[in-house]
C-alpha cells in the first residue's frame, strides 16, 4: 500500500477563479461544493423548523397562516431530505470513494459536475415554489406535505408545478450521481482491490446508488402523472374518471420507503469506519455487514405500503406489508450487534466522531423500537398521522442519517482541510446537540400517543407542556448548529496540522487507501494506480 | 502522464455541465409557467431548448474529438458501458412505473369501484358502475370535478396500425444488428444500408403512430380527457413515442458518424450504446402491444 508515487505534477494546481468551481471535473472540488451546499440548506431547512416550532409554542394561531405553515412543513421535509442529507452524503462519497479505492477521480467527471449543479437550480425552483404564493393570482400554497398526495395536490396553485419540476431536477441529479458512483466502484478500483476489500462506506454507497437508480424514476413517473392530472385532463388520480388517488400513495412510497435507506446507508458506512478506528479493533463481521446491507436493499424495496395502512388495503396485502416490515428489524438489529461487538473489549477513546457513533447506536435503536410498534397494523391505526410518527422518523433520521454525517464530518475534516478540529468544541457541540435533540423529540412520543395530530397548525390546550418543552429544545438544537458552523470555519482557516493519518486506529481492518495520502490530499490523487500489497 | 493505455482519462474543466443545467432549468421553469398560462412560459422553454441543442453539439462534439484522438483507454470504455447500462436500468423502472399503474387500475382499483371483493362496497360512490376494460362508461357520468369528459366511442384495437408497428420495430432491431455485423466485419456498405433501413423504419413507425393519434382524437373519442383508458393509453404510448424520437435522432447522428468512418472494430461504444437503447425501446413496445393494445 506504500507505493503511491506521483510522477507528474504539472496538473496539480487547481484552476483559478469561478471556473475552478463552475467547470470543475475534480472529485474533491465537487465533493466540497456538495458539502457546502448541504450546509447552506441545513440552515434554510432549519430556519423553517424554527418557524414551525415557534408557531407550535402556543395553541392557536401565533405567527403563521395555516396554509403557509403547511407549506413550510412541506419544504422543511424536502429540503432536509433532498437538500441536506443526500447532498452531504454524496459530497462525502465524492471526496472519499475515489481516494479509498485508489481511483484517479470519479468514472465520469463531467457528469459528476452536472449532478451537483442541478441541485442549486432545483433549490431556486423550490424556493420560488414557496414564494409565488405572495404573488396574487397564483392559487393556494403547496399545503400538501412532502408526500404531495392528490387530490389536494391537484388543486393547489402554481407552486405545485414548480415543486414537481424541482423533484424532476433532483431526480435527474440523484440518478446521475448514483450511476457515477456505482460505475466508479465497479470499474475504478486500484488493481488488486477486491469488492470484499472495500471499506464499508464504499459498500454502503454501492447499495445506495443502486436503490436510487431504481426508485427515482418511479417518483418521476408519479409526479409526471400528477402534472398531467393537473393540466392535461387525465384521470390517473381521479376516481370519477376511473383512476385512484391511492395509486399516487403507492408510487410515492415505493420511492419514499427505500429513500429512508438511501438516507441511512451512507451513515451506516461511516459507522463502519469510525467505530473500528476508535475501538482499535477490526470491524466485527465485515462480510455479514455487507450481506445485511444487501438484505436491507431488497427488503427496503418491497415493504412500502406500511406507510398507508389506513387507506383500506385488502387483508392479504396488509399482512404481507406488516410481516415484511417487521422482518427489516432483523438485518438492522444484527448490524447494531456487529457494531457493539466491534467495541467489545476494544481499547476505546471517545473523540467527537466516536461520541456521535455511540449516540447513533443508542438513539437509532430507539427509533427501531418505535418502528416495530408502527409496523404492527392494529397499533398503527391508532398512531397513524400523530406526533408519535413525527417522533419516530426524527429519531430515525436525525441520529440515523444526520448524526452519521456529523460523525463523518469530524472524522474526515482533518483529511479534507489538513487541520485538526478543536476537540473540546467538538465535544461541546456533541453534548449540546444530542441533549437538545432529545428534548425536542422525546416529548412528541407522548403528545402523539395522547392523540395530537401532525401537520396541523393548532392543537388542543392539553398538549401545551409537551409542545413548549419541544419548542425550547428545538431552539437549543437550532442554536447548536451555529457552533457547528464555527468549528468548521475555524478548522478550514487553521489549526494544528493534521498528519496523513490523524487517527492512530484509522487503518485497522479497513484497507482503504485514503490515509496513504497527505492531509490535505493533492489536487489530483492516484494519477497512476497505486499498488496494493 | 504515462502511456495512454495506463492512465484513465480525466477531462479538463468543462463548461458543458453548467450549460446543461442552465438549459434544463429554463426548460422546466418555462413549462411550469406555460401550463399556468403565464405568457413568458413558451419563451423560456424556447430558450431552454436552444441552450440544450447548443449543449448537445458542444458536449458530444468534445467527446467525439477525445474519442477520435484516442484518449479513451479500455477502462474509460468500460465506464461508458456501465454508465449506459445503469441509465437504461433507470429507464426500465420509469416504464415499469406506468405498466404497474395500468395493472393496478385493471386488477385492483377498478374492480373495487365496480363493487367486487372485500373492499368493493365503495360501489356506493357511483352505484351501477360496472367495471370492464376498456372503461367506456366512466364511474361519474356527470363529469366529476373537472367538468365534462370526452366520451369514448370505440377503444383502440390490436389489429391494423399497432400490428404493423410491432413488425416494423422488430425488423428495425434486426436491421440494426445486421448493421452492427457490417461494422464488425468492416463492410461499410452493409453498415450504412443497415443504419439507413433502421432509421427509415423508425420514421415510418413515428408517422404511423402520429396518424393513429390523429385517428384516435378525431374519430374514436379517445383523448387524454376520456377517463382512465385514455390516460393510460396516451401516457404509455406517448412516453414510448418520445423515446423512439430520441432514439431515431441518436441513430441519425450515429449514421453520420459511420459515414465519416469514426468507428473501428475495437472502438465503437457510441454505436453500441445507441443500439442498446434502441433494443430497449423495442422491448418496451412489445410490452405495450401486449398489455395496452391486445389484452
Amino acid at each position: 500500500m506504500s507505493a503511491v508515487t506521483h510522477e507528474e505534477h504539472h496538473h496539480d494546481e487547481p484552476p483559478k477563479g469561478f471556473k475552478r468551481w463552475l467547470y470543475s471535473t475534480n472529485h474533491k472540488d465537487i465533493g466540497t461544493m456538495y458539502l457546502v451546499f448541504a450546509l447552506v440548506m441545513l440552515f434554510l431547512g432549519g430556519a423553517m423548523a424554527m418557524l414551525i416550532r415557534a408557531e407550535l409554542y402556543m395553541p392557536g394561531l401565533q405567527i403563521l397562516d395555516p396554509d403557509l405553515y403547511n407549506n413550510l412543513v412541506t419544504d422543511h421535509a424536502l429540503i432536509m431530505v433532498f437538500g441536506v442529507v443526500m447532498p452531504a452524503a454524496a459530497g462525502m462519497a465524492n471526496w472519499m470513494i475515489p481516494m479509498m479505492i485508489g481511483a484517479p477521480d470519479m468514472a465520469l467527471p463531467r457528469m459528476n459536475n452536472m449532478s451537483f449543479w442541478l441541485l442549486p437550480a432545483a433549490a431556486v425552483l423550490l424556493v420560488s415554489s414557496l414564494l409565488v404564493q405572495f404573488i396574487p393570482g397564483t392559487g393556494t400554497p403547496v399545503n400538501t406535505g412532502w408526500t404531495l398526495y392528490p387530490p389536494l395536490s391537484v388543486q393547489v396553485g402554481l407552486g405545485m408545478d414548480l415543486l414537481i419540476f424541482t423533484v424532476h431536477l433532483l431526480g435527474i441529479s440523484s440518478i446521475m450521481a448514483s450511476i457515477n458512483i456505482v460505475t466508479t466502484i465497479l470499474n475504478m478500483r486500484a488493481p488488486g482491490m477486491k469488492m470484499m476489500d472495500m471499506p464499508l462506506f464504499v459498500w454502503a454507497w454501492f447499495f445506495t446508488g443502486l436503490l436510487l437508480v431504481i426508485i427515482m424514476p418511479v417518483l418521476a413517473g408519479g409526479v409526471t402523472m400528477l402534472l398531467f392530472d393537473r393540466h392535461f385532463g387525465t384521470s390517473f388520480f381521479d376516481a370519477a374518471g376511473g383512476g385512484d388517488p391511492v395509486l399516487f400513495q403507492h408510487l410515492f412510497w415505493f420511492f419514499g420507503h427505500p429513500e429512508v435507506y438511501v438516507l441511512l446507508l451512507p451513515s451506516i458506512g461511516v459507522l463502519g469506519l469510525v467505530i473500528p478506528t476508535f475501538s482499535r479493533k477490526p470491524l466485527f463481521g465485515y462480510k455479514p455487514l455487507v450481506y445485511f446491507m444487501g438484505v436491507l436493499f431488497v427488503l427496503g424495496l418491497i415493504v412500502w405500503a406500511h406507510h398507508q395502512y389506513t387507506i383500506g388495503m385488502s387483508l392479504g396485502a396488509t399482512m404481507y406489508f406488516m410481516i415484511g416490515t417487521i422482518m427489516i428489524s432483523i438485518p438492522i438489529g444484527l448490524m447494531i450487534f456487529n457494531f457493539i461487538f466491534t467495541m467489545w473489549r476494544g481499547s476505546m477513546t471517545f473523540e467527537t466522531p466516536m461520541l456521535f457513533a455511540i449516540a447513533i447506536i443508542l438513539m437509532f435503536s430507539f427509533a427501531g423500537v418505535t418502528g416495530v410498534m408502527l409496523a404492527v397494523v392494529p397499533a398503527d391505526l391508532q398512531y397513524h398521522d400523530t406526533y408519535f410518527v413525527v417522533a419516530h422518523f426524527h429519531y430515525a433520521l436525525i441520529p440515523g442519517a444526520v448524526f452519521g454525517l456529523y460523525a463523518g464530518v469530524f472524522y474526515w475534516l482533518p483529511k479534507w482541510t489538513g487541520h485538526m478540529y478543536d476537540e473540546k468544541l467538538g465535544k461541546i457541540f456533541f453534548w449540546w446537540t444530542t441533549l437538545a435533540f432529545n428534548m425536542t423529540f422525546f416529548p412528541q412520543h407522548f403528545s402523539g400517543l395522547a392523540g395530537m395530530p401532525r401537520r396541523i397548525v393548532d392543537y388542543n390546550i392539553q398538549f401545551i407542556e409537551f409542545n413548549q418543552i419541544s419548542s425550547i429544545g428545538a431552539f437549543a438544537f437550532g442554536l447548536s448548529h451555529l457552533l457547528f458552523l464555527y468549528i468548521i470555519i475555524k478548522t478550514v482557516k487553521g489549526g494544528e496540522k493534521a498528519p496523513a493519518k490523524p487517527w492512530d486506529g484509522a487503518q485497522i481492518g479497513t484497507p482503504g487507501l485514503e490515509w496513504t495520502l497527505p492531509s490535505p490530499p493533492p489536487f489530483h490523487s492516484f494519477t497512476t494506480p497505486p499498488k496494493l500489497k | 502522464m504515462s502511456t495512454a493505455d495506463q492512465s484513465y482519462f480525466i477531462p479538463e474543466p468543462s463548461r458543458w455541465p453548467a450549460v446543461a443545467v442552465l438549459g434544463l432549468f429554463f426548460t422546466v421553469l418555462g413549462v411550469s409557467l406555460w401550463v399556468n398560462d403565464i405568457s413568458i412560459g413558451p419563451y423560456a422553454v424556447a430558450l431552454g431548448m436552444l441552450v440544450t441543442v447548443y449543449l448537445f453539439f458542444g458536449w458530444f462534439g468534445d467527446v467525439i474529438d477525445e474519442s477520435m484522438s484516442k484518449k479513451y483507454n479500455e477502462s474509460v470504455d468500460r465506464s461508458f458501458r456501465q454508465g449506459m447500462f445503469w441509465f437504461i436500468t433507470s429507464e426500465v423502472f420509469f416504464f415499469i412505473t406506468f405498466f404497474a399503474c395500468l395493472f393496478y387500475f385493471r386488477n385492483i382499483s377498478l374492480p373495487w369501484l365496480g363493487g367486487e371483493g372485500q373492499l368493493g362496497e365503495s360501489n356506493i360512490l357511483w352505484e351501477g358502475f360496472k367495471y370492464s376494460w376498456p372503461v367506456v362508461n366512466l364511474p361519474d357520468l356527470t363529469g366529476g370535478i373537472k367538468g365534462e369528459y370526452t366520451q369514448l366511442i370505440e377503444p383502440m384495437g390490436a389489429g391494423g396500425i399497432p400490428a404493423y408497428n410491432t413488425i416494423i420495430l422488430l425488423s428495425s432491431g434486426v436491421t440494426l444488428t445486421w448493421a452492427h455485423w457490417g461494422l464488425k466485419k468492416g463492410n461499410k456498405s452493409q453498415l450504412m444500408l443497415g443504419m439507413i433501413a433502421t432509421i427509415a423504419l423508425g420514421l415510418v413507425f413515428f408517422a404511423l403512430q402520429a396518424y393513429e393519434y390523429y385517428h384516435a382524437y378525431a374519430e374514436l373519442g379517445l383523448t387524454l380527457n376520456s377517463g382512465i383508458y385514455g390516460s393510460t393509453f396516451y401516457m404509455l404510448t406517448g412516453f414510448h413515442g418520445f423515446h423512439v424520437t430520441i432514439g431515431t435522432i441518436m441513430l441519425i447522428v450515429i449514421t453520420v458518424r459511420c459515414g465519416k468512418d469514426h468507428f473501428t472494430y475495437e472502438n465503437h461504444f457510441a454505436f453500441e450504446g445507441v443500439a442498446w437503447y434502441w433494443h430497449f425501446v423495442d422491448v418496451v413496445w412489445l410490452g405495450l402491444y401486449v398489455f395496452v393494445y391486445w389484452l
